[in-house]
């Protein structure tokens, strides 16, 4: 299958891959890129655990073609701390155990991340729906909904 | 008092909520998975399963296949030996079908190539030659004479006339004269129940990266929740020497139980000895419904007599549970556990395994308990509302305690059931008021637990700070309990010790991370090994200055002379002693080697307030609160996800999670879309009530704390529903259709 090349950027750097048409961009990101923080749960877009932004946007990185990705700006979890610092909601996740196995946690810090850039302060319930596209099977979630909560209300200044 | 007896004790560290050590690597990506790995050279595979729920394989092609550009190696059944352990035979048989596939997903045949491109095309080139049979996938249908029977000659010996030799398995437990007790009861209510299988449901796919060479020797990257029998059931399936196969264990993404069975492994393995290069083997989240996990199905009957002030007279179970296409025994834990939660003067439980042309079960969390005593603790409430008595009244009254004999033989030391109930009837959820539609539940729960094999070695390094080595995959925070103990035992600062989870080579057996046994059985081996490293630097000390060892004691991190030396020599701290080693007789190393028992059953009670929409069927979780008897919470922040993880997956159970089988006997929902699993928008808070009745058979009181939580969420939130549409449901689960169903029958 012939390959195409692409060219975007990554966590804020240039980076260039080439890929068949048909190679999601999550398999771009694992195998081309070695970015294996983002996980593949399903393949179908239902557990949410390859979350990743593409400008701006949530999306399973499962659904979206490698292809797709050129000239945009993708934010993976491997981007989300700078340097040493962890984000406050990576801080929160671990300071209040809201996770377990870790193998969902990724996506659900994107896709948490993600919401509260657009709603700094979400009800509970706004979070629940928000976040109900990730699958978390260690948690039954309460922890999660509290660190969210925690690390937002740290944003806000609160 | 043996020197592994609970001794009171003020703990400084154990009970704390310091951060967890594999936190930061898993919140920014870092930490490596099974799929996460990749090795020089690797191949990607592929595997091809059955499409017929029970096929004869009359003849497989993989010529077209091999001839492939980029195919490197095939395999099929044909490349495994036949073992003669019969367990063995059927794991290697789940693994890649021999004659027959007898269920939909089984692999025929599986393929390495240099790209997974390859692999798939190729798996469209093997030609299988498929001969259908007739099959069954439903337990009472399998049971009955006549049935598609799926392997022959399997059948227990002792199969009484009028069953299908499909049933391998039978159990009888209890005690008492069950007639006698029946004659005494008021009231006597039998019913029957059916529960549908489910799936752990592990986000992680399974995942494994082999590497065989040429000189014989191996190395496998695994997510496994137990590297050593997955060494132990490859080594011997692939013909190899314990020793020249390492199995390292990844970061696991959950298992729950359905990683402490091999499903492909071998097959990866064998596929990398055939091409002489790596190779890495990935499920699809299809690959992992139809072909790992499940739970065992369930059809049970359950008859109780109470008197009117709410005694349980007798009791007795009838559980018949599905494995799948193997012989399974987890219907024995059914049995067990079914009136664990009773002192009952006449109990009878009895089991039955019967196959179908399913999967082969794997555990799941307290396996095979959160059936049996849904079934049972329906028809105590049943029996409740028909006396208009209290549920927890009832249960109280009739509750197992110290002393007790209980209903599958042993007789109960001390155990914290009656203190759960007593905390759940004083809680103010208890009191709550309702409203339309809505209705509150509970359960009790029971989960045996583990102790094991176990072997943990603890090295004192010369700068202070101390390494565990322990053997058991780390799925809800063991490392931090573990570092937790042995720093509460040296007496150092928990941030100054670093816990791993070793490979196969580097440590002595340790048997799977299951039976809720890590944080008690490692925990107890942890306990010991640091007092052995404690010994071994008194005698440093004493050495050191001129005294005898047994006129040194240990004291918040430090040797101190005692006795007639005390006060003689400023205490020498861990530290200061271990900067010394060298020069005192070198390394200071600390082990233990245990198969564990007293591991101390675990008893909990979930309550719980659900409302239905009488349009739709839908149910909603509006409240729920969980106790349960942790013996000593080590890191209670972890011992609450474990309650509240377990009680969300037992909500899933209730509600929502089956395993949906066509006629053609084909899983109709093998995806996260129509398999569901609760979601973050479907549930509440989950309140935690840890209580600590401490283990007799632990240092510190742990009790094993993971299992026991699932246990009683399919009762508590049935007995919710049926109390909120006035319809006794009987099968699980309870989704909205079904649901729907009984309240319009009920008119």
């Amino acid at each position: 299958m012939k390959t195409i090349q692409v060219s975007t950027t990554i966590n804020g750097d240039p980076a260039e891959f080439i890929c068949t048409p048909d190679e999601t961009l999550l398999d771009v990101l694992r195998n081309r890129l070695g970015l294996t923080g983002s996980k593949e749960g399903c393949g179908t877009g239902d557990c949410g655990a390859c979350s990743v932004t593409v400008n701006g946007r949530l999306v399973c990185s499962c659904l979206v073609l490698g292809a797709e990705a050129e000239g945009a700006e993708i934010s993976t979890i491997e981007g989300m701390a700078e340097g040493e610092t962890l984000h406050p909601l990576q801080r929160a996740f671990i300071e209040h155990a809201a996770l377990q196995c870790g193998v969902c946690t990724p996506g659900i810090l994107v896709a948490a991340k993600s919401l509260l850039e657009k709603n700094p302060d979400p009800t509970d319930e706004e979070l629940r729906y928000w976040l109900a596209g990730n699958l978390c099977r260690c948690t039954g979630y309460d922890k999660i909904i509290r660190a969210v909560q925690v690390a937002a209300a740290e944003m806000r200044g609160a | 008092m043996a020197l592994d007896a609970y001794q009171k004790r003020e703990f400084k560290q154990v009970g704390t909520r310091p951060n967890r050590p594999d936190g930061v690597d898993k919140v920014t990506g870092r930490a490596m998975y099974g799929a996460d790995a990749t090795a020089p050279g690797m191949l990607h595979a592929k595997v091809l399963r059955s499409p017929h729920a029970h096929a004869r394989i009359v003849a497989i092609d993989t010529s077209a296949a091999e001839a492939l550009p980029g195919v490197k190696a095939i395999v099929t059944a044909a490349d495994f030996g036949v073992p003669e352990d019969a367990f063995l035979l059927d794991v290697q048989d789940h693994c890649m079908a021999r004659e027959k596939a007898l269920y939909d997903g089984h692999a025929v045949a599986a393929v390495a190539a240099t790209s997974l491109a390859a692999a798939k095309a190729a798996l469209n080139l093997i030609k299988v030659d498929y001969e259908v049979l007739p099959h069954v996938t439903d337990v009472d249908e399998a049971m009955k004479p006549g049935a598609p029977v799926v392997q022959a000659g399997r059948a227990f010996e002792n199969v009484p006339a009028g069953m299908s030799e499909n049933v391998t398995h039978h159990c009888e437990f209890g005690h008492g004269d069950l007639d006698a007790g029946f004659a005494k009861a008021d009231h006597i209510i039998e019913r029957s129940f059916r529960t549908a299988a489910t799936h752990q449901g592990y986000i992680e796919p399974n995942a494994c990266l082999a590497s065989v060479t040429s000189d014989g020797r191996a190395d496998l990257w695994v997510c496994t929740q137990g590297q050593f029998f997955y060494r132990t059931l490859c080594a011997a399936i692939l013909g190899m020497e314990a020793s020249q196969l390492r199995v390292t264990a990844s970061e696991i993404g959950g298992g729950f139980g359905g990683k402490t069975m091999v499903y492909m492994e071998p097959v990866a393995l064998a596929l990398s000895k055939k091409a002489g290069r790596p190779v890495k083997l990935v499920l699809t989240r299809d690959e992992v419904f139809r072909a790992t996990g499940p739970t065992v199905s369930s059809s049970m009957d359950v008859k109780i007599g109470m008197t009117k002030d709410g005694r349980i007279t007798a009791a007795q179970a009838r559980l018949r549970y599905s494995g799948g296409a193997f012989h399974c025994g987890t219907v024995d834990f059914g049995a067990q556990a079914a009136f664990a939660a009773y002192d009952l003067e006449a109990v009878q439980t009895l089991g039955w395994n019967a196959m179908t042309n399913r999967p082969k079960e794997s555990a799941y969390r307290a396996p095979g308990a959160p059936l049996s005593i849904y079934a049972v603790e329906s028809v105590v409430d049943e029996l409740c509302q028909h006396f208009g008595l209290d549920p927890l009244a009832v249960r109280l009254k009739n509750a197992a305690d110290k002393g007790t004999k209980s209903s599958y033989g042993p007789t109960f030391d001390q155990i914290g059931l009656k203190a759960t109930l007593e905390a759940a009837k004083a809680h103010p959820h208890y009191a709550a008021p309702l409203g339309p539609n809505q209705g509150r539940g509970l359960s009790c729960g029971f989960w045996f637990n583990f102790g094991g094999n176990t072997c943990v070695s603890l090295s004192v390094n010369t700068d202070g700070t101390v390494g565990v080595t322990e053997g058991n995959p780390d799925i809800g925070g063991s490392r931090a309990s573990i570092s937790l103990m042995a720093a509460e035992e040296l007496g150092i600062p928990y941030d100054k010790i670093r816990t791993i989870v070793a490979d196969t080579s580097s440590l002595g057996y340790n048997d799977v991370t299951d039976g809720s046994r890590v944080t008690f059985a490692v925990g107890l081996a942890t306990i010991k090994a640091a007092r052995d490293a404690v010994q071994k630097m008194c005698s440093r000390a004493a050495k050191i200055w001129g005294i005898d060892e047994d006129a040194v004691e240990w004291v918040d991190g430090a040797a101190v002379p005692a006795g007639p030396n005390a006060g003689k020599f400023p205490p020498m701290t861990l530290a200061e002693i271990a900067a010394v080693s060298a020069e005192t007789g070198g390394p200071i190393c600390g082990h233990h080697e245990v198969n564990a028992d007293g591991a101390g059953v675990s008893f909990g009670v979930h309550l719980c307030d659900i409302e239905v929409d009488p349009e739709t069927g839908a149910t909603k979780v509006l409240r729920y609160t969980v106790f349960q008897d942790a013996g000593k919470a080590v890191h209670p922040s972890y011992v609450e996800g474990q309650m509240q993880g377990g009680a969300v997956q037992g909500i899933g159970w209730a509600l929502n999670e089956e395993y949906i089988y066509g006629a053609d006997g084909k899983l109709q929902n093998p995806g996260f879309l129509d398999y569901r699993i609760p979601v973050a928008s479907d549930l509440p808070m989950i309140d935690t009530v840890i209580l600590e009745i401490p283990n007799p058979g632990h240092p510190y009181g742990v009790r094993g704390v993971g299992e026991t939580g699932i246990v009683p969420p399919l009762a508590a939130i049935s007995n919710a529903v049926s109390r909120a549409v006035g319809v006794r449901m009987t099968e699980l689960p309870m989704s909205p259709p079904k649901l729907l169903k009984a309240i319009e029958a009920k008119g």
